[in-house]
């Protein structure tokens, strides 16, 4: 072993040398520096910004969406798209609230199946794009009003009424508002599984060249399939925790859900082309938008102005990731 | 009296960050001469033509073109000034037609209608000027054959009255039959007054063809030679700064039993009724032209493609692989020929990219040990001798052969007891080829059973114990390693 060791010191150039570079820390960091100068900003611009409650209140408002934006940020890095995530969340956002209070199920198996049933959504997603080969965003457009559909039809567009003391117990003070630790638990999860697992690396692959990555002995629809199915899930898990925080499960959540998602993904330098993105930069994404909102919120800015904003927020998010990664290719 | 020149680069330097890429390298071109331009992979024969194209900016030196000092900003000054590069990749549009893709920078610029009339017939007397009357301008450039869109590429260079073209490694897509075409279109060129600068690895094409050589290595001047006085041997030992003096290394490996029995086997359109077998130990050619079959007729085996019928008998055993994790489990293995296309993740890391078929060695429970694996890539690639800065960096920023070792040792690390090498030295230098027939070499010689498919006879004729010819998609015949000559592949693949 110690032989080997001397071999390679021998006939390889020595590993670069880590020496700190400014510039890049600065590039592959941008959206975490985005975030930080935001939160600096915005403590200075209001006095309310940096108390408890606002926080728990943007912890709270955001951990929907930043689960949905991890669903979609898989979807993206093996190169597709899925626009079904906002229609899905009223799957789980009906489907619990009518087992709570039509049938009186205990709240914790309610979102159980209603998680399980929004599944069922991304695996028809998935089956559709990774077998027949049909595009994701023709796939997920056609879920997208099918999911909808289904939740009109189920509560036969009336909002489900939840009452006191059942599914809203996930958003207590209580218990250490369970939503705001169920979605940290999902972000280190998701994040160490990105990282370690094969999994996470084989949809990364798939991402960049699926072509190699069949022809390396990997069978990649499957893969592909999960990640629709990955999506669904947490997004059907949001729109639970939507019905928890508004004590009613209703089917016009989530309109529009699917955009913020692939914006959070894309201002985490996540590419639509597949083979890039990270989860932590993802809801690093998804908190930014979240922040965005509430300290106009808190400045009474109105709220159509506020889209015109974040939009340009976008845009100069993405900019600024595009300018600093154009380096010169080496030979 | 000095003498005229078309191009000159004068002590070109160029840094990426900290790394020379060149330093003061120079290039004199003259009027109506083919140049050619060699060195190794990584040599900076590609940084030099990008320079010269304008796709990067020089950090020193300077650039005259027609003994004018040029200053090149933009690829757009360089067409101005009559430079055009052909590259690899085509930069044509396949959904457009002949007509339109050799007039497209024209298209822009043209008043707001566009004469279509006028259009086909100026490409149409570009086409025939260089004798392809039988391509027809109306057709979409995505169905030519590649020979064809490189004669397209080639068309619309000349439309924009280049003097100075360049062709990179113009043939490595090509057959042996498109080859000599394209040589004498480039001959002909030559006589009407353009200038050439050629690279390619293909020694002898530049023996025959050039007027000059340039050789570089490690983004260092060399010399310039006049092609007439120098012979293969000389021209390598320049390149590689040492003789190599065997190409082909000796291999000991000892022939065993039969592992793989193929019978009747047909697939797709192409592939009827081929049968061959492989013993262990054994190196086995796949040659004839280019369309002939061979790499339909693996992937078929492989469980890439569907076969249609035919049995397959893998040590002792019949075997149909569906797709290619059945083969890979049963350690079968093979070695894409497209490595951009097909064997490679060029935007993720050399680590990744090395393991992606033998996941199952750092893993457990589908859990990644980073540590081990980090270990694992940097022993097998010190054993292959690849050259790269670190493990986490993307596969793109190796030169061409060291990519090709990347997808290879992915190969190697699966643990394969057969294995099928599509085309492995396409596009890698002189010094890169025979480090991997050494590592083809060493797998015969722990018994892997190895086919090489190859477009090059020398390489067959250096490499294999026997090879079989196909044609057509079907076996023309088999030769054995004593009466293996350029002659008797050609006869074959031919058909003669």
């Amino acid at each position: 072993m110690a032989n080997m060791e001397l071999e390679y010191n021998k006939n390889l150039p020595k590993e670069k040398s880590k020496k700190f570079n400014l510039k890049q820390f600065l590039i592959d960091n941008n959206t975490y520096i985005i975030l930080v100068l935001l939160i600096i900003i915005s403590s200075m611009l209001s006095d309310t910004f940096l108390t408890s409650m606002n926080l728990t209140n943007i912890a709270l408002q955001q951990a929907a969406p930043i689960l949905v934006a991890i669903g979609m940020l898989f979807v993206i890095v093996t190169g597709g798209i899925d626009l079904s995530v906002g229609s899905v969340m009223t799957i789980g956002a009906t489907v619990s609230a009518i087992l709570i209070s039509e049938m009186g199920a205990n709240y914790l198996p309610a979102m159980i199946v209603a998680v399980l049933i929004g599944t069922i959504f991304g695996l028809f997603t998935g089956i559709l794009v990774a077998y027949t080969g049909m595009q994701g965003f023709v796939a997920s457009l056609a879920t997208m009003t099918i999911a909808r559909g289904v939740s009109f039809v189920l509560t036969e567009g009336r909002p489900v009424k939840l009452e006191a003391g059942t599914l809203d117990t996930i958003v207590s003070k209580e218990f250490f508002y369970p939503i705001i630790i169920i979605a940290i638990v999902l972000i280190v999860l998701f994040a160490l599984v990105q990282k370690y697992t094969s999994w996470g690396r084989i949809i990364i692959a798939i991402g960049s060249n699926s072509t190699a990555v069949q022809l390396a002995g990997i069978r990649t629809k499957r893969y592909i399939l999960s990640t629709y199915a990955v999506s669904a899930a947490l997004a059907a898990l949001a729109g639970v925790f939507i019905a928890a925080r508004s004590s009613t499960g209703s089917a016009t959540v989530g309109m529009g859900q699917e955009l913020d998602a692939i914006a959070a993904c894309v201002i985490g330098g996540a590419s639509l082309a597949g083979g890039k993105g990270f989860v932590v930069k993802a809801v690093a994404g998804g908190l930014i938008l979240g922040l965005i909102g509430n300290i106009m919120n808190l400045m009474a800015v109105p709220s159509y102005p506020q889209d015109i904003i974040k939009g340009f927020i976008i845009v100069a998010a993405v900019l600024l990731g595009i300018l600093t990664s154009k380096s010169e290719k080496t030979v | 009296m000095q003498k005229e020149y078309a191009v000159q680069m004068k002590d070109i330097t160029k840094r990426f960050g900290g790394v020379r890429a060149l330093t003061d390298v120079s290039l004199n071109v003259e009027k109506a001469e083919i140049h050619a331009l060699i060195g190794e992979n990584g040599a900076g024969k590609s940084t030099l033509m990008k320079i010269l194209a304008g796709a990067y900016q020089k950090d020193e030196g300077q650039i005259f073109i027609g003994g004018k000092e040029a200053k090149i900003t933009s690829p757009k000054d360089v067409i101005n000034l009559g430079v055009s590069v052909i590259y690899q990749e085509f930069m044509l549009a396949p959904d457009l037609t002949v007509a339109e893709n050799i007039f497209i920078d024209k298209l822009a610029d043209s008043s707001m209608f566009i004469n279509w009339k006028t259009l086909k017939r100026r490409a149409k007397e570009e086409l025939i000027k260089l004798g392809f009357d039988d391509i027809d301008p109306e057709e979409k450039v995505g169905s030519l054959s590649v020979a064809y869109q490189q004669i397209v590429e080639i068309c619309k260079c000349l439309a924009r009255e280049s003097k100075v073209l360049v062709f990179d490694e113009p043939t490595a897509v090509l057959t042996f039959s498109e080859t000599q075409k394209l040589l004498s279109i480039i001959r002909n060129l030559k006589k009407n007054g353009v200038s050439i600068i050629y690279i390619s690895h293909r020694l002898e094409e530049l023996l025959e063809i050039s007027d000059h050589i340039t050789v570089l290595k490690d983004g260092k001047y060399v010399d310039t030679v006049v092609t007439s006085s120098i012979n293969k041997e000389e021209l390598v030992s320049l390149m590689v700064g040492r003789e190599i003096t065997q190409l082909f290394p000796e291999r000991k490996a000892k022939i065993g039993k039969e592992i793989l029995k193929v019978e009747n086997l047909s697939a797709g359109n192409l592939v009827k009724d081929v049968s061959f077998s492989v013993k262990s130990g054994e190196v086995v050619g796949f040659s004839g032209l280019v369309g002939s079959g061979r790499t339909e007729a693996m992937r078929a085996i492989f469980g890439a493609d569907k076969r249609k019928s035919g049995t397959v008998i893998y040590f002792g055993e019949e075997v149909n692989f569906k797709n290619p994790k059945e083969a890979i489990n049963k350690g079968f293995g093979l070695l894409p020929e497209d490595r951009k296309k097909q064997g490679l993740l060029l935007e993720q890391s050399i680590r990744m990219n090395t393991t992606l078929a033998s996941m199952f060695k750092i893993k457990k429970l589908g859990v990644i040990n980073h540590k081990k694996e980090k270990e694992y890539v940097k022993e097998l690639l010190a054993s292959i001798a690849t050259k790269y800065g670190s493990v986490e960096d993307n596969v793109n920023s190796l030169s061409g052969g060291n990519q090709q070792k990347i997808a290879l040792a992915k190969w190697l690390s699966a643990d394969c007891k057969c294995l099928v090498f599509d085309e492995p030295t396409r596009g890698v230098d002189v010094g890169a080829k025979t480090e991997i027939y050494k590592i083809i070499n060493e797998l015969a010689s722990e018994g892997v059973g190895v086919i090489v498919i190859s477009s090059e006879m020398s390489e067959i004729i250096g490499m294999c114990d026997r090879a079989i010819v196909m044609r057509q998609g079907a076996i023309a015949g088999e030769v054995d390693k004593s009466e293996l000559t350029e002659n008797n592949l050609i006869k074959l693949a031919m058909g003669v």
